[in-house]
């Protein structure tokens, strides 16, 4: 009889653990996405009255040139960005983690980028793209470094993404070395005593071990992408000519100031959809190939 | 020891390397510190106006940027939204996790519960934002309050997803042990399993605060009122009013920085421990 008093009085605890913290996600973030979705299907404006359209705004939304430019650009700078992030963080996760001096003062200086704001970073590089690089441009009379590239409708996304790429790597090289440190180091020497060249020992030897990590990778940096805000902030506001504006930046100028709240928030249901597509689909391919292997 | 061949010895030339490509990250710093204390007629239009050093280190740039942002004020605004998000993220995400992680596997209900907030990793905050402004401006929360509870549940999938994955590799022994002697769940919770989740409060903390000492959009959209400006809101507020004073924004800049710098240098082991072990156990 006392054992049952006392767990049932345990599970009382549980659930008094649990049920604050439930309420406060639900309000917090299950309510928003549903009024959020509510919207969607009205003409609301922010302010004042609204009717409900239907599906109006999705349909506007895939003819909307804006809309559909914002999408371009957030894909073009997540897939780049991924890649290249990837691709450097892995390079000097490599080098970071092989016989060399002082690892533990550059790992430490490596690192720095990622602590820091993406607002004021993006602020300093701006400086970066606005007078130094034109300078050195003109100094060594290179003629398309003479312009800003921010101010460039073609190339100004380049410079947003340098800046993203710059902070990203830190977080995803860590993430790298930890994953090196698993892989133990006998496979090594089984394949110095077969014979492999650095090349093949990467591919055949560290690569497949390190697959879990370059998963986990490839999802963080395609989101942390797909979601770029602070740097347009700070770099171009979406401009020149609307050329850099990515889909948070779109949803919040056009959604808080720009009459568009019942428009951005079909966009935002859109962009939603697309990101837990995106985050399935590389779990998928990623998932398989560990599988395979 | 004495090996210098491959084996054993260190890579000189890969150190260079490394060494050289520092630079990549150092010289945005150097160029923010050197132009903070340069006065602005020493701003030529070559390089070198920019990235010598200046001929006097003046420290007034930082005297009349602390003016003009009302630096310490948003500092402490930044230090205290941090500060409480902190403690009742480990707190509360600490308890939930343990409550969800250790039922989870006997009951149905809470392993929904788990995956409920753990989905909440795939809600980027740009699409909670606008009914997030409308909802908080309605329930008197559009303060900093509003913005340490939004940030409350921002990392409430991660931080349970931690605490709970931690919770598979303490054994139940020492609770069933207490539980035996009469003690409480709730007692045997901050006595026992409280203490020995320290590893992961010390990732939790990590994490939750980089992020919110660094996040711009939620104050930008919540808070109503300019009284209630963080450090980097302060920076967006203000660019207007730096002008083409670069020295002066700079000064701005870097005072934003250095806060966290500092935090960087003192608790470099445990943030990037705290992001490695986070980043690998979620």
């Amino acid at each position: 009889m006392s054992k049952r008093k006392a767990l049932s009085s345990n599970n009382r605890t549980y659930l008094a653990m649990t049920i604050p913290i439930v309420i406060l996600f639900f309000l917090f973030n299950t309510l928003p996405l549903i009024t959020g979705a509510v919207y969607s299907f009205t003409n609301y404006r922010g302010y004042g009255t609204f009717d409900f359209v239907g599906l109006r705004n999705y349909i506007d939304l895939f003819s909307d040139e804006r809309v559909l430019h914002s999408y371009l650009f957030t894909f073009k700078y997540a897939i780049a960005g991924t890649i290249l992030i990837n691709c450097l963080s892995l390079l000097l996760a490599m080098g970071l983690n092989s016989r060399i001096r002082c690892k533990s003062l550059l790992r430490g200086v490596y690192f720095v980028p990622n602590i820091l704001g993406g607002l004021i970073v993006g602020y300093i590089f701006s400086f970066i793209f606005t007078y130094i690089i034109p300078a050195v441009g003109k100094a060594m009379h290179i003629g398309f470094l003479e312009n800003s590239i921010l101010a460039s409708e073609r190339y100004a996304w380049i410079g947003v993404l340098v800046v993203g790429v710059w902070q990203a790597v830190a977080m995803n090289t860590i993430i790298y070395i930890s994953g090196l440190q698993t892989v133990p180091a006998d496979i090594y020497e089984a394949g110095m005593i077969d014979g492999a060249n650095p090349w093949q020992k990467f591919w055949k030897l560290t690569f497949p071990m390190l697959l879990p990590f370059v998963s986990i990778n490839l999802i963080l940096s395609t989101k942390n992408m797909m979601m770029v805000f602070d740097q347009i902030m700070s770099l171009t506001k979406g401009g020149p000519a609307q050329s850099t504006e990515s889909i948070s930046y779109l949803i919040y100028k056009n959604g808080m100031d720009g009459g568009q709240f019942g428009f951005q928030s079909a966009n935002a249901v859109v962009f939603f959809i697309v990101i837990v597509a995106f985050s399935i689909i590389q779990m998928k391919i990623t998932g398989k190939k560990e599988e395979q292997l | 020891m004495k090996k210098t061949h491959k084996i054993g010895g260190t890579n000189v030339l890969l150190t260079v390397l490394l060494f050289l490509g520092c630079l990549t990250v150092l010289f945005p710093l150097y160029m923010t510190v050197i132009i903070a204390f340069k006065s602005p007629t020493e701003m030529t239009n070559d390089i070198a106006g920019a990235l010598s050093f200046p001929s006097t280190w003046n420290f007034s740039n930082f005297s009349e940027a602390m003016r003009v942002t009302n630096f310490w004020h948003s500092l402490g605004n930044s230090f205290l939204i941090t500060a409480v998000t902190i403690v009742l993220a480990v707190l509360l995400h600490s308890m939930a996790g343990y409550a969800i992680g250790r039922n989870m596997a006997r009951k149905k209900g809470y392993k929904l519960i788990y995956f409920y907030i753990v989905s909440g990793m795939f809600v980027p905050f740009a699409i909670l934002m606008m009914p997030l402004v409308k909802q908080t401006a309605i329930m008197g929360l559009d303060n900093r309050l509003g913005v340490i509870i939004l940030y409350l549940v921002f990392y409430m999938p991660m931080n349970v997803m931690l605490y709970s994955g931690y919770l598979k590799n303490v054994p139940l022994a020492m609770e069933e042990a207490a539980n035996i002697d009469g003690a409480s769940t709730w007692k045997t919770y901050w006595t026992i399993i409280f203490p020995m989740m320290k590893p992961m409060h010390a990732t939790v903390a990590v994490l939750t605060a980089l992020g919110t000492w660094n996040d711009v959009m939620t104050p930008l959209v919540i808070m109503s009122s300019s009284e209630d400006t963080t450090l980097p809101l302060a920076q967006l507020n203000f660019q207007t009013q730096f002008g083409t004073n670069y020295n002066l924004a700079f000064a701005s800049y870097l005072l934003a920085l250095i806060p966290i710098l500092i935090f960087y240098i003192f608790c470099q082991k445990q943030i990037i421990g705290g992001i490695a072990n986070g980043a690998v156990k979620g």
